[in-house]
Formats: structure tokens, sequence, C-alpha cells
């Protein structure tokens, strides 16, 4: 079986998400890599050494420059001809293109895998993860979608993959690109940090979440989350959420403070190895996942912890 | 113009899923359903933009069983005005049911489908997606704002990084994220009038779709359960314990 693995990247590096994804496709056959963009070479070069992908398809072309759907859904399928299985990451990105891919494909998508059980059979979390579904495709081709935290980071390095360009489909003229706004921070990424600070609706309003929840992200060196409700709330932008329909982490430890713990919460941070919750609520959901609690006012304990690390 | 709002009756988000012991699923059984979330808001925006004097009609579609009437007429207590329910018993897939509504789609020819980015049951977060792909049409998914302007919609979508703003030309498919908008609650007299709206029925077989599932459930399991661990008494306690693990 030969796989097709879309790389995520940023222009200049590849993501981590897709490194995962070249793993969970690793375990099904060959790996070829697709990198998409508009001046992508260094791209294309980055992509040939991750270990395990036997060749790179480079599509240089500025109808690629921001990942648009409907540019890149016909490139995809029309390359799937030579291909049993296209594979991407389940970030927002590659959720917003693989079933388009799918589509095109008359594929059924296995979105969000955890695990490759064999050839066509696969894990993935149904009910906010309160159920593990393991699936079997019947389609002839796959189209799957890989959750990062559930497949190690493939080695960006080491591998020596054959560089090939292929010609582009050009623009669909259905969409274009307006523009974004990416906050850029010093903190580490949410998805790959090792620890990370959640705060939510107890946090009261934007400039308390900050006063309170940074001091200690900063001493840990952590990442900084936050509950829908906090992100309603307009504490911190959109993509601090973690939960169902946010991000998923699984840092080596989460602290969780003034979230109660609703199941989509916990549906994007119980897989973390050690969870830490501060809440004045001893009965707070949280409490039942939590390995280490605390039942304080966080006003007063989180100033307090930061003080003492 | 015409919107079209696909809306999946599904568990409701506050209740605890259980699977049922013998791995075939989760347990449905006497529990309490509702509209996905996600659909609720898709609602609310098409309501929003027939408000402004965008939308003309909004139609609302659901393919399930007998019992998403429900969800149909809550759709319609909303502001709604018209609805069809696809009637099926069988668990029909994310693209079987974007090939339904692409038929649906082909007939009513709405300049908007709205849907949600997600169901909450199976998460597969595909058919607003299939759907454009099948239509040939551009896709806004994630939408945190919605702006028509012209022959063309802005939508700023929620990404991995923050936000994004593309422009689509109309027709075009948008999916809905939380923070679009805060979906209404119907009124008493807008539910009793909901009763008279209409209301059409009709089966997978009118719009020529096979719903057989392409992907087959082996089994359905619990996950890992995790343990609570312990409560330390007071601060100095926490902090010694995140000595322990090396985060400070
Ligand atoms: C479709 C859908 C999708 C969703 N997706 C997500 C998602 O991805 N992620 C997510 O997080 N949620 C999600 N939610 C929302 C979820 O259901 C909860 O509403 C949300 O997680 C609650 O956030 P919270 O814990 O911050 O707030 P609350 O539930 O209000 O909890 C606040 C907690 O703070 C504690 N507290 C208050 N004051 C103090 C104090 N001074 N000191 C210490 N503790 C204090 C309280 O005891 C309480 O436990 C979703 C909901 C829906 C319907
Ligand atoms: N059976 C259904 N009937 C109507 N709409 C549906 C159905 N299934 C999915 N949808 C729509 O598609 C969205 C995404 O669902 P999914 O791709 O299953 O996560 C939902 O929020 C609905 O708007």
């Amino acid at each position: 079986m030969t796989i097709l693995v879309w790389i995520e990247h940023d222009g200049t590096a590849v993501k981590d998400a897709a490194l995962s994804a070249v793993t969970a496709a690793t375990k099904l056959g060959a790996v070829h890599a697709l990198v998409a963009g508009s001046n992508v070479a260094a791209v294309g070069s980055a992509a040939a050494q991750i270990a395990g992908v036997d060749k790179v398809l480079v599509a240089d072309d500025d109808a690629y420059a921001n990942a648009l759907a409907e540019n890149l859904a016909p490139l995809i399928a029309g390359l799937m001809g030579d291909y049993d299985a296209f594979v991407a990451p389940a970030t927002t990105t590659g959720k917003n293109v693989a079933p388009r891919v799918a589509a095109l494909l008359d594929v059924a998508q296995v979105s969000d895998i955890l695990s490759v059980e064999g050839p066509k059979t696969f894990t993935r979390p149904i009910y906010a993860g309160n159920a593990i579904a393991t699936v079997e495709s019947t389609d002839a081709k796959l189209v799957v979608t890989v959750r990062g935290t559930a497949f190690a980071k493939a080695e960006a390095h080491g591998g020596s993959a054959t560089v090939e360009p292929v010609a582009g489909t050009g623009d669909a003229g259905l969409s274009s690109w307006v523009g974004a706004e990416v906050a850029k921070s010093e903190r580490p990424e949410l998805t790959s940090a090792k620890v990370i600070v959640s705060g939510g609706r107890a946090l009261k309003d934007a400039d308390t979440f900050q006063g309170t929840i940074f001091p200690l992200a900063d001493k840990l060196g952590a990442a900084v989350g936050a509950s829908r409700a906090a992100v309603d709330a307009g504490y911190v932008p959109n993509d601090y959420q973690v939960g169902q329909t946010g991000k998923i982490v699984a840092p080596d430890v989460y602290v969780a403070i003034g979230i109660s713990g609703a199941i989509q919460h916990l549906a994007g941070m119980k897989d973390s190895k050690v969870i830490v919750a501060i809440n004045k609520d001893e009965d707070a959901p949280i409490f039942q996942v939590a390995d280490i609690g605390l039942v304080a006012d966080l006003f007063t304990a989180v100033p307090e912890i930061a003080a003492k690390l | 113009m015409k919107i079209l709002v696909p809306v999946k009756r599904v568990i409701d988000y506050n209740v605890k899923p259980r699977v049922k012991a013998d791995g075939t699923g989760v347990d449905l059984a006497n529990v309490k359903m509702s509209m996905n979330p996600f659909d609720e808001i898709a609602v609310e925006e098409a309501i929003r933009l027939k408000e402004k004097g965008i939308a003309t009609e909004i139609v609302v579609a659901s393919i399930g069983p007998a019992k998403a009437q429900e969800t149909l007429r809550t759709a319609l207590a909303m502001g709604a005005d018209r609805a069809i329910l696809v009637a099926t018993d069988d668990a029909v897939e994310p693209l079987a049911v974007a090939k339904i509504l692409k038929a649906i789609a082909e007939e009513e020819q709405p300049a908007l489908v709205i849907l949600g980015k997600q169901a909450i049951d199976d998460d597969s977060n595909q058919t607003g997606q299939m759907l454009a792909a099948l239509l040939g049409r551009p896709q806004g998914t994630f939408a945190n704002a919605v702006t028509v302007e012209g022959d063309k919609v802005i939508v700023a979508r929620e990404i991995d990084g923050g936000l994004e703003t593309v422009q689509l030309a109309l027709p075009a498919i948008i999916t809905t994220d939380l923070r679009l908008n805060q979906p209404r609650y119907a009124s008493l007299p807008n539910i009793m009038k909901a009763k008279s709206k209409p209301l059409a029925t009709k089966a997978p077989a009118d719009y020529g779709v096979d719903t057989a599932p392409r992907l087959r459930t082996v089994t359905v399991a619990e996950p890992p359960m995790r343990q609570a661990g312990i409560k330390v008494a007071d601060i100095d306690d926490l902090v010694g314990k995140l000595k322990e693990l090396g985060v400070a």
C-alpha cells in the first residue's frame, strides 16, 4: 500500500502535526509526502529529510499559498490515482481539506484516528471521547485524519527521500484568501507543549486571566489554554480553547484552574500524563480525573504557588 | 436569497454517553436528545440574515428517524420557514448525508447552506466540506463571522493559530463555530406557530441516494478510565508535588 500524506507547513517549516501523520501513515505502508504551497522548495527539502518518507511531491503554485481547500482538494484527488490512502493531520486545516478530497473520491473519511489496527481498521473517538469506535473502511481507497497527540512525531531528520515536482491544478476561482490574525506568542505552542496551564470561567475577565494565569505559566515554562467559557467570555482568543471542539492536548502536566471539568473540556485534555486541578468546589467533576487536586480559592492560591516555585 | 440549514438530532450535550455492554454502540434509549448545538448556531445565523433583509426564506432539513421532526419543529419555532425530513432509521454517514443534501440543494437552489462544523455524536466534522465538494462550491468552515456582500460572502474562520478571513463566491457552504452567535430560545407563541409550518417527509430513495454504510463498526468500547488521584492538603504540598514532577 502506498500512502500520500499532506504535509502541513507555515511556508518555511513542517508542522509537528504533519510529523505525527507521517508516523500513522508508516503503519499502513510506504509513505509519499505532498508539499503544496507558493515558493516551497525549502519545505520540500525539509520534508525529504523526514524519517519514513520515500518520496516528496512538491506542488509549487500561488494557488496553494494559503491552503485553500477549493484549490488543494482537486490537486490531491488528481494525485490519488497512484495511491491507496490519503492521510492528513486533524488540524483545522487538515479538517478543512480532507473531507473535500474524500467526497471527490467518493470515499467515507475516517476522522481523527487514535490508532491503526489493521490495513483498513482504525480506532477513533466518538461522543467527545466517551466512547472509542473501532471502524473498518470498505472503500477502495482510504481518507484518514490523524489525532496528533495519539502518534509520536516522525524524526524530522535522517530521511533521504527523492523530491519530484508535480503540476498544479490552478485556482478553482471559488474562493480567495483575505487575511489572518495570528497571534505571535513567546510561549510554547499549545498542542506540543510539555506543560499547560489552563483557566476557566472563574477568571472573571481578560485582565484577571492574564494577571493570574500568565505568571504561573511563565514559572512553569508552560503554554496557556482555556475552557470554552473563558474563550466565549473574551478572556483569551479562540485558539486557546481546549476540548472536544477545540484543541486536543496531551502534555506531561496539565494544570486546570477554575475549570469545572465538563465532558467537552475533558475530551481535549484527559490524555495528559498528570492532571492538576485547582478549584474551590470540592465536588467539581475535574477532580474525578485529576491526579493532584487542590481545593482552594484560586485568587489566593495561584499567586502564592507562583511565588513559591 | 434562500438559505438551507441541515440540522441533526443528537444526544443532548449535557448527557454523559454510556457505551452499551455488547459493544455495538452508545445507549440512546431514554436519553434526552436535542438539536446538535452547532446546528442551533447555524439556524440562528440564517435567521439573523433574514432579519437583516438578506435572506428571504430558510429551509431546514434533517436526515434521521421520525423523531427528528421534533428537531425540525425546534428550528421552525426559532424562525425557519419550512422543513424537510428525510426519514430513515439507519445511521447515515456524512458522505451519504452530503449526497442527500446535494440533491436537496439542487432542488431548492439556496445561495447559502449553513451547517454545523461537527455533530457532537459522531464528531466527524466532514459533512459541510463534502457537500461543498459534491456541489463544486466554496466552503467557509468553522465560521466566527459571516458577512454577505453582493454575490460574495466574507467568512472569518477559527483556525489553530487564530482567525483567518476568506471571500467566497455565492452560492457557498458555511459551517459554524461556537463564537458565530448565541442562539435564541424559541418563545411559546413561536413554538405554537411552528406546529403549522410546512414539514415535508421524504426518503433517501426519493433522492436516489444509497445510504449503506462504508465504514463497518467493529466495536464500540469505553475509553481507558482515569482514576481520581489525591487531594493535597495545602499550597506547600502542591508546590512540592510540582517540584517532584520536575516541572518547576
Ligand atoms: C457544542 C459544545 C461544544 C463545547 N466544546 C467545548 C470545548 O471544546 N472545550 C470546553 O472547555 N468546553 C466546551 N464546551 C462547554 C462546556 O460544556 C462547559 O460549558 C465549559 O467547559 C465550562 O467552562 P468552565 O469550566 O470554565 O466554566 P464553569 O463550568 O462555569 O466552571 C467554573 C469553575 O470554576 C470554579 N470556581 C469559581 N470561582 C473559583 C475560585 N475563586 N477559585 C477556584 N475555583 C473557582 C467553580 O467551582 C467551577 O467549577 C462545549 C459545549 C458545547 C455545547
Ligand atoms: N443526519 C443529518 N441530518 C441533517 N444534518 C446533518 C446530519 N448529519 C450531519 N449533518 C450536518 O452536518 C454537520 C456536521 O456533521 P458531521 O460531519 O457528522 O460532524 C452537522 O452539524 C449538521 O449541520
